[in-house]
């Protein structure tokens, strides 16, 4: 068996959550009825033109220095001229030979504290598309033209990726970042985040790179993953077989699960790029930039590294805890409400916070409890005015709304027993009850402890001091 | 540079204008013609001298990100050739 | 009332010698009457006319009218006119109502002028001679055998034969300047940007320029000052205050230095149009200016480079005609294809098409360079050659066009020969700087044009040493015969 390795680069397209578009004054809102958000600059009326967004600029140089790029201080939009009823004009409005963004750089993490860097070639700014809708109307297809103008910033990555996994993660990583950046929302049925392959094979140890295939328009991790490995496995097989990869565009069939060749777009392209000559050079003065770079925000593997030094956490939960902005504020918020216990508002944040999220399918941002009302039920775990176990109950009469934490435990008479000689008088009352159990544990069933100490929280209703009682009942229990 | 019919039947494809055969030799003969007037460029060394794209020395201007545009589609697609349900109809696009 | 220029009329409108919807009603008159035989107006619209004229009676009744309120006006047809078909002489957009106003349009209307119609021109204003048309040619009204001059021919006609005191007009190459030559009319391009392209179906993006076509300088200078300005819906737009040039008209032209190209006044130029700009010259003489020699060592290039950069853009700026939209579509597409080749092949004409594909082929893979980029150098020297002479001149005077109108059908089918006609004015674009034509003499009974040339933003300038000259001269005040 021959040896083969896989080359993989990835383009993705990010959607830019601005308002308007990237050369019209239209809403880019998702889910309008059709063509109501396409003006006359969106519908390339004769005569129209372009002027670009400013926070489409602002949102590029924003990724651009997070992934340590070099700002273009001049770049250049250029026409890619092709027919396409979802292309109004009969060119995109994008960037070629000077893209606003140029090298930069992102680390992905890989299996067992593995990490890689991916080198990112270029990104770009361009308007998208509209959209071909193949409903039957009398066999002819209807064009909708909302999406047409919508910023995209097309991130290009080197080929650096070595397999469907590396590529996922990849991906991953740059769905986290754009999303933390605060640059595209990330939503990826809507189409706000999606990607092309180029994916080649060779013979490990060739220094030439194979011929590639492009796939297009995955719009989910699971897509691209099961894809980029039928296309290995196809383009291994084929050359196996004796026969050679044709470059050529490959669209992905998730119901089929393969890829297969878009024959009707195949014919010889020639986009005949040219500077586009309604629009000036963009130029950026350092003034911008520096701006710019001053109003970045901490970036997720900075912040992991301060999370796992500053509050001790571990590798995992820093991860975990630095996914989103608004994940990580919520859980410093609270920290400082407390002031301290990093590990313990951890715990609860990704915990039975994080579960009541995904239960109701919320946003972090629409949390009922605040940090600062998490902080206050934390601080009651911390003074033992109510155990662990308790705090969960009340956790979630604070997320239905019944009041704050106090209240709540006063209401239902929550707070802990701490008084020895109430704790002592529930044990004498269990011991008493159970007194087989009693025989044999001084017989030397020692695992019968736990069953006291079950016995005396039920009693107690969860109220007593759990360490008191494993105190008393081992003294207890001695006779 | 003298273009071909073969090669005038290939711009034509890419401008997506459909060339009656019986007038390609007289746009073959004509694009030759204009080929051979701008071709005239080729007797100036032009290394070095940095494109001019546009007249004046201008930078981009930028835009506000604000939603000024209303919904008229009622209104821009009385002037399509054939609509339906707020969208173009073309023949089928076939992917 | 026909025969008065812009300033004439509003001082008339002012004095309530007329009103705007008398005068409005002659004109409309007088169009029903010659445009048959001329053929300048693609669509009159006599309703809007009226109710614009109504209203800006009414305006001037509430004392709030200015210089061009109640001024009838005729837009070429390439400024969209919202509710208005908007043809830009083309097949392709016969039956296009545009859905919006050009910025050009908006302002003249804010003016409160009237639009009177609009005006025939070479199809997607790519032409000499305005047999371009899908509407047919226009005629001179000089001499009806001979062409207007395009591709704002349409413009030019109306304005000579007194239908409409001015028009507005658009130059990529030469498309003002080079009609109101052959037509004996004040015509000027401004400077790149000073005047929005918002709504002006583009041609050559980085040549287009809208400007007016009337009788003066002065005329020109009041419809300059209400056409001209900032616009944030154009990129290329300048953002720089429009000075008042009424105000510049009466400047002395003491101390002006022009230049004369010495590649402007050689091989090809007609030897009795060279007569009479060198009698214009021998009065700028008169008039204070001092005349020197120059050169522009790159003029022989402008054609070239022109031929490439304006198909190149405009390949891909009439891509949008796809019959998807709006637009011509053609009966029953058998597939997209079909669609697309065929609706735009019924949609342009022959030299729209030769210019796609021009274009087409001068961006395609393998030639971009040695074409396209070529051109954008050659656009460079051109630039440069006037920067030089703009550090000892301030203005640059010559002949428009090598020849005065030439006949219908005479070069019909030469494009070539027809390209080269506009030898003197493509440069002026290339360069992006303001150029004026106005009217300084005859051979037989077809006008000659000179063409004053000069730095960015120079229109005060040029408008000045344009009126200053016809306040010593009549020929701008020539009207064609058949037309008094």
């Amino acid at each position: 068996m021959m040896e083969w390795e896989t080359v993989i680069g990835l383009e993705i397209h990010a959607q830019l959550a601005t308002k308007s578009k990237i050369f019209s004054g239209a809403s880019t809102a998702y889910g309008a009825e059709p063509n109501t958000q396409a003006c006359t600059i969106d519908l390339g009326m004769p005569g129209v033109l372009p002027v670009l967004n400013r926070e489409a600029v602002r949102m590029a140089a924003v990724f651009g220095l997070a992934i340590g790029a070099e700002i273009a201080r001049r770049s250049v939009f250029a026409r890619k001229n092709y027919f396409y009823p979802d292309l109004p004009k009969g060119y995109q409005i994008s960037q070629y030979e000077l893209p606003i963004v140029q090298k930069g750089q992102l680390t992905i993490d890989l299996d067992e504290g593995v990490s890689k860097v991916i080198g990112i070639t270029r990104a770009h700014l361009e308007e998208d598309a509209g959209k071909s809708l193949h409903e039957d109307f009398q066999g002819l297809s209807g064009i909708d033209l909302n999406r047409a103008g919508t910023p995209l910033l097309e991130i290009v990555s080197e080929p650096d990726l070595r397999s469907a996994k590396e590529a996922v993660a990849y991906m991953k990583k740059l769905h986290q970042m754009v999303v933390y950046l605060g640059i595209c929302d990330g939503n990826m049925q809507e189409g706000s985040f999606r990607c092309d392959a180029n994916v080649s094979v060779r013979r490990k140890g060739d220094p030439k790179l194979g011929t590639r295939a492009e796939i297009k328009n995955l719009n989910s991790f699971r897509f691209v993953e099961r894809a980029i490995e039928f296309e290995i496995e196809r383009q291994i097989d084929l050359i196996e077989a004796g026969g050679k990869v044709v470059q050529e565009t490959r669209l992905y069939d998730p119901d089929k699960g393969e890829t297969r060749s878009m024959r009707g777009k195949e014919e010889a392209n020639d986009y005949r790029y040219f500077p586009d000559p309604d629009l000036l050079p963009l130029v950026l003065d350092e003034e911008f930039i520096a701006t710019t770079r001053a109003s970045l925000p901490e970036l997720p593997d900075t912040k992991k590294q301060r999370f796992i030094s500053q509050y001790g956490l571990s590798s995992y939960d820093a991860g975990v805890l630095t996914t989103s902005r608004a994940l990580s504020d919520y859980y410093e918020a609270t920290v400082a409400a407390l002031g301290g216990e990093p590990k313990l508002c951890a715990n609860w944040v990704m915990g039975d916070l994080s579960a009541f999220l995904n239960k109701e399918n919320r946003e972090i941002t629409a949390s009922p409890v605040s940090p600062v009302q998490l902080a206050g039920l934390l601080r009651r775990i911390q003074d033992q005015t109510i155990s662990g176990k308790i705090a969960k109950d009340v956790f979630e009469a604070l997320w239905a709304g019944e009041g704050e934490t106090d209240a709540i435990i006063e209401k239902r008479g929550l707070k802990q027993i701490t008084d020895n000689s109430a704790i002592e008088k529930v044990i004498d009352d269990v011991i008493a009850a159970n007194p087989e159990q009693l025989a044999q544990y001084r017989a030397g069933k020692d695992k019968l402890f736990a069953f006291f100490v079950g016995q005396v929280m039920k009693a107690s209703k969860g109220k007593a001091n759990p360490q008191q009682v494993n105190d008393l009942l081992a003294e207890k229990l001695k006779g | 540079m003298s273009l071909g019919p073969a090669e005038v039947a290939k711009i034509a494809h890419l401008a997506r204008l459909a060339i009656r055969e019986q007038d390609v030799p007289a746009y073959a003969r004509n694009l030759s013609a204009i080929l051979e007037l701008v071709e005239q460029m080729n007797a100036v060394d032009t290394s070095g001298i940095i494109p001019l794209a546009n007249p004046l020395d201008m930078a981009q201007r930028l835009r506000a990100d604000d939603v000024i545009e209303a919904d008229q589609r009622a209104h821009f697609q009385a002037i399509a050739p054939r609509v339906e349900a707020g969208l173009y109809l073309v023949p089928k696009v076939i992917e | 009332m026909h025969d008065k220029t812009i300033a004439q009329l509003s001082a008339g409108l002012a004095a309530g010698e007329f009103s705007s919807e008398e005068l409005t009603r002659s004109l409309l008159e007088r169009i029903e009457q010659f445009n048959p035989g001329l053929n300048a107006f693609i669509t009159v619209t006599d309703d809007v006319a009226l109710s614009q004229a109504r209203a800006a009676d009414e305006r001037r009744r509430q004392g709030q009218a200015g210089p061009l309120t109640g001024v009838p006006i005729a837009q070429k047809d390439i400024f969209c006119t919202d509710g208005v078909r908007t043809s830009c002489g083309s097949r392709m957009l016969d039956r296009f109502i545009a859905p919006y106003n050009a910025t050009v349009v908006e302002k003249l209307n804010a003016a409160g002028m009237v639009m009177l119609g609009k005006t025939n021109m070479d199809e997607f204003a790519m032409g000499s001679s305005n047999e371009n048309s899908f509407y047919g040619p226009v005629r001179n009204p000089w001499d009806l055998d001979a062409v207007p001059g395009g591709s704002s021919g349409g413009s030019a006609a109306a304005v000579a034969a007194r239908l409409t005191p001015a028009a507005t007009g658009t130059d990529t190459g030469g498309s003002i300047r080079q009609p109101a030559a052959l037509c004996g009319l004040t015509g000027i391009k401004p400077t790149y940007g000073r005047v929005s392209r918002w709504g002006m179906i583009a041609y050559a993006s980085s040549l287009d320029q809208g400007g007016p076509l009337a009788r003066s300088a002065e005329d020109c200078a009041l419809l300059l000052g209400a056409m001209a300005g900032f616009d944030p819906r154009d990129s290329t737009s300048v953002d720089r205050p429009v000075p008042d040039y009424v105000a510049a008209l009466d400047r002395p032209l003491t101390g002006l230095k022009i230049g004369l190209p010495k590649e402007y006044f050689g091989e090809g130029l007609d030897g009795a149009v060279a007569r009479a700009v060198a009698a214009a010259i021998a009065e700028y003489r008169k008039l204070g200016a001092t005349v020197l020699d120059i050169s522009l060592p790159n003029t022989h290039l402008a054609i070239p480079a022109y031929y490439v950069i304006a198909p190149a853009e405009c390949s891909s700026n009439l891509a949008r005609f796809d019959g998807v939209r709006y637009g011509h579509r053609c009966d029953q597409p058998k597939d997209l294809l079909d669609l697309y080749t065929r609706s735009r092949a019924e949609g342009f004409g022959p030299e729209v098409t030769r210019r796609i594909l021009v274009g087409t082929f001068a961006l395609s893979a393998g030639y971009y360079d040695a074409y396209y980029l070529k051109a954008q150098q050659i656009r460079r020297l051109i630039s440069n050659d006037f920067q030089q002479a703009f550090a000892q001149v301030d203005l640059i005077a010559g002949p428009t066009s090598p020849t005065v109108a030439f006949n219908l059908g005479e070069k019909v089918d030469d494009p070539i020969t027809m390209y080269l006609s506009d030898i003197y004015t493509i440069a002026v674009n290339l360069a992006g700087l303001p150029g004026l034509s106005l009217p300084v003499g005859f051979v037989g009974q077809r006008p000659v044009g000179l063409q004053l040339i000069g730095h960015h933003f120079a229109e005060e300038c040029l408008l000045n040493a344009a009126h200053r000259y016809q306040q010593i001269t009549d020929w701008h005040t020539r009207t064609p015969p058949a037309f008094a």
